[in-house]
């Protein structure tokens, strides 16, 4: 458990030692922003709430997490720092979920630094803030779930545009998922099929937290994916760690 | 001596590439074992299934009596280990970065300042302690790497090519560091440098596609030169054919090459009957002949000469 927090320190640490951070928190707020007001019609609607911000998120994380997580393991691969890390003392899933926690962790800064929208709605009008503080955990879910699979795309590769690529597509993949056209077009699939696959869409776990319900099975559903995902991450460092 | 590193019936395939193929060997404390070979001989994938990073195909690996796979943990807490090229955290100092390694390895607060002094000071990195790792020189990352590896001091030390790419007065303070630490340690390190195994090893492995052709000690090794114990003559003023056919007389000589000539030098390789030491006979032979002897001396034989002889099968053959 120590040694997770070592990885955990050191990970973090990194992000600010190099310019990853400050790049990836200034394009997170000011796309969130863009998105929010521009596109979001924050103003028009009249409304003070946080919808048309958090509706956006699915969408900037599709982009910004692949490039955040592509060099979780890729990277030292190519460096060739797996093999000092993984003859330390430390168990696979340590290293892992060290590496995956830090992201995660710094992931979690750029979403607390758009603070000043919730000021800001507050001032404007009367929010329901629990529905807000809903919407902000279940963000954070969100982005650990395409974190978790951007870990282990970026395991199966020395070249982190390639774990990029790839990344975008299965994260794409599991917001369409929910989507009634991308269901359409399965039309011909049986019906239990379609509800599964509808039932691991993010879109549909994300925007039932948003209504400001944190249940527990939505919950449960993003710990488990990302359990899941960072579980083959462990079974694609072991078998592709020689290479 | 205390058995540190057992290794049994090692295995290791890529795909149809058999990297190691069948290695069995121990290290006992106070070793210093060289692992010679040509590139791709499987000097670095044996010591990646020592340290734990690759899972052997087939075979055992125990470090002070755990086994590598079973008590991984055990294993790799008593291993210090300098991976091929000194790869480390390049956006880190020297200084962040051992201290990462150290609390890796439980070490905390001042027992881990302490030590992370004495190693600093023991492979001189404290000019470069707060530079990024990627500006440094290769000869300083290499030393970061060793630090690293010796941070824990270890029982059991694994160094793939130690000395690769380090100029000849860091490479004399390497093999110094290495000789320093060797009579508490079981030390194992790969090169394809032959003097080094003179400078440093007190047992030579020679490996060739997977297997050990020979282990031994470096003047066994040269033992098996096929100019081992063959002896040098240097004369001025002889005919060539003169002096090799008298010299052909003296009791024990097998056969004698010619050197080639240098002015009016000859010179040439004398190889005795096998076990025979013929360098006094020769030297009394060719006073008596009166001849001018300019350099008379025996060779122990060439580390060069054995390693090719045992790594290259279509020489062994001619
Ligand atoms: N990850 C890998 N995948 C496929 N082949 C490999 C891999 N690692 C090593 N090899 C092969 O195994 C053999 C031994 O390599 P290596 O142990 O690196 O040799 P050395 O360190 O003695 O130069 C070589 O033929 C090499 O090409
Ligand atoms: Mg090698």
């Amino acid at each position: 458990m120590d040694r997770i927090r070592v990885i955990f320190k050191r990970e973090f640490a990194g992000y600010f030692s190099t310019p990853i951070a400050a790049v990836f928190i200034v394009i997170f707020l000011m796309l969130s922003g863009a998105f929010t007001f521009y596109l979001g019609n924050y103003f028009v609607r009249g409304q003070a709430d946080l919808a048309p911000f958090f509706n956006f998120h699915p969408w900037l994380y599709l982009v910004l997490i692949p490039a955040l997580a592509m060099r979780l393991w890729a990277e030292e691969r190519r460096s060739g720092t797996i093999e000092l890390l993984l003859t330390l003392p430390v168990t696979m899933w340590e290293a892992v979920a060290g590496k995956f926690l830090a992201a995660w962790c710094f992931t979690g800064v750029a979403l607390a630094l758009t603070f000043p929208m919730w000021i800001t709605v507050n001032i404007l009008g009367e929010p329901d803030n629990g529905v807000i503080f809903a919407s902000y955990m279940g963000s954070l879910l969100m982005a650990g779930g395409f974190l978790s699979i951007g870990s282990c795309i970026s395991a199966l590769t020395k070249n982190q545009v390639i774990a990029f690529v790839v990344s975008v597509v299965i994260c794409l993949g599991f917001i369409l998922s929910g989507f009634p056209m991308v269901l359409d077009m399965f039309g011909w699939a049986p019906q239990f099929l379609l509800s599964a696959v509808s039932s691991f869409s993010f879109l549909t776990h994300f925007e039932s937290i948003s209504k400001g319900v944190l249940d527990l099975r939505d919950i449960l559903f993003f710990l488990s994916f990302i359990a899941f995902w960072l579980f083959a991450t462990v079974t694609v460092i072991d078998m592709k760690k020689a290479e | 001596m205390t058995t540190m590193v057992e290794i049994k019936n090692l295995r290791k395939t890529f795909g149809s590439i058999v990297a190691v193929d069948g290695v069995s060997f121990t290290v006992g404390k106070g070793e210093v074992l060289g692992f010679l070979g040509p590139n791709g001989a499987g000097k670095s994938t044996t010591m990646k299934m020592i340290t734990g990073f690759l899972t052997p195909t087939s075979g055992t690996v125990r470090v002070c009596g755990h086994d590598v796979q079973d008590e991984a943990l055990a294993a790799k807490t008593r291993i210090g280990y300098l991976p091929e090229g000194a790869p480390a955290y390049h956006d880190m100092t020297p200084a962040s970065f051992l201290t990462f390694v150290g609390e890796m390895r439980g070490q905390r607060g001042d027992v881990l300042k302490r030590r992370i002094s004495e190693v600093v000071a023991k492979v001189n990195l404290q000019s470069v302690l707060d530079q990024p790792i990627e500006t440094l020189s290769k000869g300083f990352k290499r030393r970061v790497g060793l630090a690293q590896a010796i941070l824990h001091d270890p029982d059991v030390l694994i160094l793939d090519e130690p000395t690769d790419g380090l100029d000849p007065n860091q490479k004399y303070e390497v093999r110094a560091l290495i000789r320093a630490m060797a009579q508490e340690k079981a030390i194992i390190l790969s090169t394809h440098i032959l003097e080094e195994v003179h400078a440093v090893c007190s047992r030579a492995m020679i490996i060739a596609k997977g297997k050990v052709v020979s282990d031994g000690t470096p003047a066994e090794l040269e033992g098996q030169s096929p100019t081992h114990n063959t002896v040098l003559i240097t004369l001025s003023g002889v005919e060539t054919t003169i002096a090799h056919d008298r010299l052909m007389t003296v009791k024990g000589v097998k056969k004698i090459e010619d050197q080639g000539k240098d002015g009016d030098l000859v010179r040439l390789r004398i190889f005795p009957d096998e076990g025979q030491w013929i360098l006094q006979d020769v030297g009394q032979f060719a006073r008596e002949q009166g001849w001018d002897v300019q350099e008379l001396y025996q060779d122990r034989g060439q580390l060069d000469d054995v390693f090719r002889l045992l790594t290259t099968p279509q020489q062994a053959l001619s």
